[in-house]
């Protein structure tokens, strides 16, 4: 292997390293906000691994569908933090163990 | 040069993810989600994905960021307190955890075809530039780029609905 190469897979193997410390985030953290970043940090996983087969296969359509991930992120942000502020203002709390009445 | 800056940036993606799921206070966990987000951004540029590049830093690191900031500041958030479950349920998902990173990347090495490996150099003007993605984008993906315009519209107003003041 030489300096001026890196292997295919390495950006896979960073692309699953990131989705599965998303799913630590979403699963350990019991804040609200820090829980909606794990999945931001799960959605750039995804669009990492897009990005590198878009390169692989030499076809755009990948950016494409990574720039449609961003656009759904950010739609995302917006409604789930908005929901955040409700759920705040109705609890006066941030912790997800709070917001509990739906589970049962 | 290309592998340098991989292990570089990948090694920082990283270690900010790690930072993100194990700071306590939401203001460090956005922080270490930025410094993710620049280094992915670098990334992009190396394989080739200006316009992604370019996005990812304008959409993602700036706007997206921003909202997320402002809302940790206005709603005033501490860092969280103990999660009141044992530490014994809290270590075995770890296990569990690099069980599934295990698995992709059994999945990866057996199934990927050998390639030759990524670098600027050898992406044959194989570019991302916003003219192609553009082109593209307008061509073949003309309907979901219609579409996202009314998902927009629709998490706009879902937005004010859920967080206006009620007026009475």
């Amino acid at each position: 292997m030489t300096f001026n190469s890196v292997p295919l897979s390495w950006y896979l193997m960073l692309s699953a390293i990131l989705f599965v410390l998303g799913i630590a985030g979403f699963l350990y953290r019991r804040n609200v906000i820090t829980v909606f970043m794990s999945i931001e940090l799960m959605l750039n996983a995804v669009n990492l691994s897009f990005v590198t087969f878009s390169y692989q296969l030499k076809q755009v359509d990948g950016h494409i569908f990574s720039f449609f991930v961003m656009v759904v992120a950010a739609a995302e942000a917006a409604v789930g933090l908005a929901i955040i502020l409700t759920v705040f203002k109705n609890r006066q709390s941030l912790r997800i163990d709070d917001v509990s009445s739906m589970k049962y | 040069m290309d592998a340098i800056l991989f292990i570089a940036f990948a090694s920082f993606a990283i270690a900010s993810a790690i930072s993100l799921v194990v700071q306590t206070h939401p203001i460090s966990s956005a922080l270490s989600l930025i410094g993710v987000m620049v280094s992915l951004a670098v990334l992009y540029f190396l394989l080739g994905a200006e316009f992604i590049a370019a996005a990812q830093l304008v959409v993602y690191a700036g706007a997206i960021m921003v909202l997320f900031i402002f809302v940790i500041m206005l709603l005033n958030a501490d860092s969280e307190g103990p999660t009141g479950r044992s530490w014994r349920v809290n270590l075995l998902g770890i296990p569990l955890l690099a069980a599934f990173v295990g698995i992709i990347a059994f999945v990866i090495q057996a199934f990927l075809p050998k390639t030759e490996g990524v670098s600027l150099a050898g992406r044959d003007g194989f570019v991302g530039t916003a003219s192609l993605v553009g082109a593209k984008l307008f061509t073949v993906y003309l309907l979901p780029f219609e579409v996202t315009s009314v998902l927009i519209l629709i998490a706009i107003l879902g937005a004010i609905v859920l967080a206006r003041k009620e007026i009475d």
